[in-house]
């Protein structure tokens, strides 16, 4: 079998003009599926970036919000509440919201405000430098050490600048996990001090962390929350519903499908067009194989494993040559969005799978339609 | 129709009462009606006819690649139209070697690989195939050819090739179809003439289809064909008996 195999791959190979067509039509399609898809997996993962950073397992929210950016402030009476509600080991109150940072050269900079519980800080960043206790001090804000911290001139320990006309020191610096998708600097401090700096409605918690006695008591707390008008998602579910906006309710989802597609539609027709080119030419030879012995099953064994070659071949330089271009834009744009997740390669796989099933079919049906005799008659 | 004296040898193909046609209702056309004979081993019988004789789908009948309407064909005993699809192709694997007209050898192969196909088809190791193939490319004087792919080759250069790998998986019977339409005079008598001192042995039954009366010398008995039916057959080398 070995032996067959071999022959159909230098039956395919030394025509070197279609095999390279094959190749680089597969190539170019798989690069931009996995491109294109790698980019949404980065808005998707930014999008989310405070969810995983905060890393709280439920999250309480007015039923409007959409994303974690969008924050709808809830009453400080719901904080109580939640934290009378049976299965709840401890809830806390988390402030995010926008300022703005006059820096030293009187320039002006948008920054992201977390606002930590004041006697528990969670959710507080991985320290980089300085201590988290630092925080409480006069004025305290730690700094995020992520590709937007250049935006502030990135600051040291003890920086000083203004932040909506109110003193402002950078106390520490922090490493978060996920980088946000906004392109601001995101800066830490304490609950109440956030509220102090920060111009608010009536209404100032933007959320509130919950830890669960149990996963069991996940439920029953959701179920409590609802009472109250409010609504308590888990992290993945909170994940998920940000993710389900980006998708479904902007234009991201849809362009990406899009070019998806696009990209499908063009390997398809480049490899499906060359490889039944490939198959006509040879058709004459498939059918002297018949004639001298070799059955229709050994052909399209034959025909399914060129077109399963370069399939994956075109899978495999189509996605590493994503992975250098993704590679090569994070040397030059550190905010650069894009992840190659399995969910990607493995939609690539299935839309190569695709094009090299719909490229062997035609294939296959005209070798197995070619009888030897047609091949006497001439 | 009848059957010339010949010496007691071995009957390698029987066919009887063949008969094959094409087409349905008003469009059905009868190619091949009522043919029989025999063949034996160690004789080349030529099949002649005029174009639309029934030649071809006569011999595609024998050679176990187009199912007859009716008749029955053994080669070497074996009734092939009795066997299923995959057992007939492996059965024409090991006991009947093609040289097609237009010789069908792969462009992008070499003529080595070319030669080796029926054998790597046998699943026989890749090395073995090609070495089994240089030594029959030795038989028909192009070993130094082995490794050039067949566009490089003369016409009949191509037919040696074709020949060999019809030969390399030692078949018992050889179908030609018309192998000396391609090529000039001197080339078609001398690869003719190649068979029939090289290729022919007491093991081995050799058909050819052709109309080049200039080779019907080489032919140890013709067999002639005229509206899909035999109308004869002669001794080579002298003119077909009608009757």
């Amino acid at each position: 079998m070995f032996g067959i195999l071999r022959l159909a791959y230098k039956l395919l190979a030394n025509d070197r003009t279609k095999f390279t067509a094959l190749i680089v039509g597969i190539t170019f399609a798989v690069f931009l599926m996995v491109q294109m898809t790698a980019m949404f997996a980065g808005v998707l993962a930014r999008s989310s970036a405070t969810v995983y950073n905060i890393g709280a397992t439920m999250w309480v929210m007015d039923p409007a919000v959409q994303t974690v950016a969008n924050t709808i402030p809830m009453p400080d009476t719901v904080l109580d509440q939640v934290r009378s509600m049976p299965g709840v080991k401890f809830a806390v109150p988390i402030y995010s919201g926008g300022g703005l940072v006059k820096l030293p050269d009187g320039t002006y900079q948008a920054v992201t405000i977390m606002g930590l519980d004041d006697d528990t800080l969670f959710g507080r960043p991985r320290m980089l430098e300085g201590r988290i206790e630092d925080i409480y001090g006069e004025s305290g804000f730690i700094a995020v050490v992520d590709s937007e911290y250049a935006k502030l001139h990135s600051p040291e320990v003890g920086a000083e600048f203004e932040i909506n006309d109110n003193r402002a020191r950078i106390v520490g610096l922090a490493k978060v996990s996920s980088n946000g998708l906004f392109g601001v600097p995101t800066l830490y401090t304490t609950y109440n001090r956030a509220l102090q700096y920060l111009p608010n409605a009536r209404f100032t918690t933007s959320y509130i962390l919950v830890e669960p006695k149990s996963a069991a008591d996940i439920p029953r707390i959701q179920a409590a929350v609802a009472r109250t008008g409010y609504v308590a998602l888990t992290r993945d579910a909170f994940v998920r519903q940000i993710s389900n906006f980006y998708t479904f309710q902007t234009g991201i989802g849809t362009n990406l499908l899009m070019m998806s597609a696009i990209a499908f539609i063009v390997g398809l027709s480049i490899s499906g067009q060359t490889f039944y080119s490939f198959i006509l030419e040879n058709l004459e030879k498939f059918g002297a194989l018949k004639a001298i012995g070799m059955t229709s099953r050994e052909l399209v064994l034959m025909i399914l494993f060129q077109a399963g070659f370069v399939s994956l071949t075109g899978y495999g330089l189509g996605t590493g040559l994503c992975a250098a271009m993704i590679w090569l834009a994070r040397a030059r744009l550190p905010d650069y969005a894009s992840i190659i997740t399995y969910a990607n390669l493995l939609l690539a796989l299935g839309m190569v799978v695709v094009i090299a099933g719909v490229s062997s079919w035609f294939g296959v049906r005209r070798v197995l339609r070619i009888e030897p005799f047609d091949i006497f008659r001439g | 129709m009848q059957m010339n004296d010949q010496p007691a040898r071995s009957v390698a193909i029987r066919a009887e009462g063949l008969t094959k046609g094409f087409g349905e209702g008003e469009t059905y056309t009868r190619a091949v009606s009522d043919v029989s004979f025999e063949a034996y081993h160690g004789e080349i019988l030529f099949v002649v006819g005029p174009s639309g004789s029934g030649k071809t789908t006569m011999l595609s009948m024998v050679s176990g690649i187009l199912r007859p309407d009716a008749g029955r064909v053994a080669i070497e005993e074996t009734d092939i139209w009795s066997m299923g699809t995959d057992a007939l192709a492996h059965f024409r694997l090991h006991k009947i070697g093609f040289v097609f007209q237009d010789f069908h050898l792969f462009p992008r192969l070499t003529t080595a690989e070319n030669v080796a196909i029926p054998l790597i088809v046998q699943r026989r190791d890749w090395n073995e195939a090609i070495a089994e193939a240089h030594r029959f490319l030795d038989i028909v004087g192009l070993l130094n050819r082995a490794d050039v792919p067949p566009v490089k080759l003369s016409g009949g250069e191509q037919q040696r090739v074709a020949i060999a790998r019809a030969l390399i998986a030692q078949p018992d019977v050889l179908v030609f179809d018309e192998p000396t339409a391609s090529l000039d005079g001197d080339t078609g008598r001398n690869i003719i003439n190649f068979v029939r001192t090289q290729v022919l042995n007491d093991h081995r039954c050799i058909l050819i289809i052709t109309h080049d009366s200039r080779i019907f010398e080489f032919a140890d008995r013709i067999l002639n064909m005229e509206d899909g039916r035999v109308t004869g057959i002669a001794n080579g080398g002298s003119h077909v008996a009608h009757e």
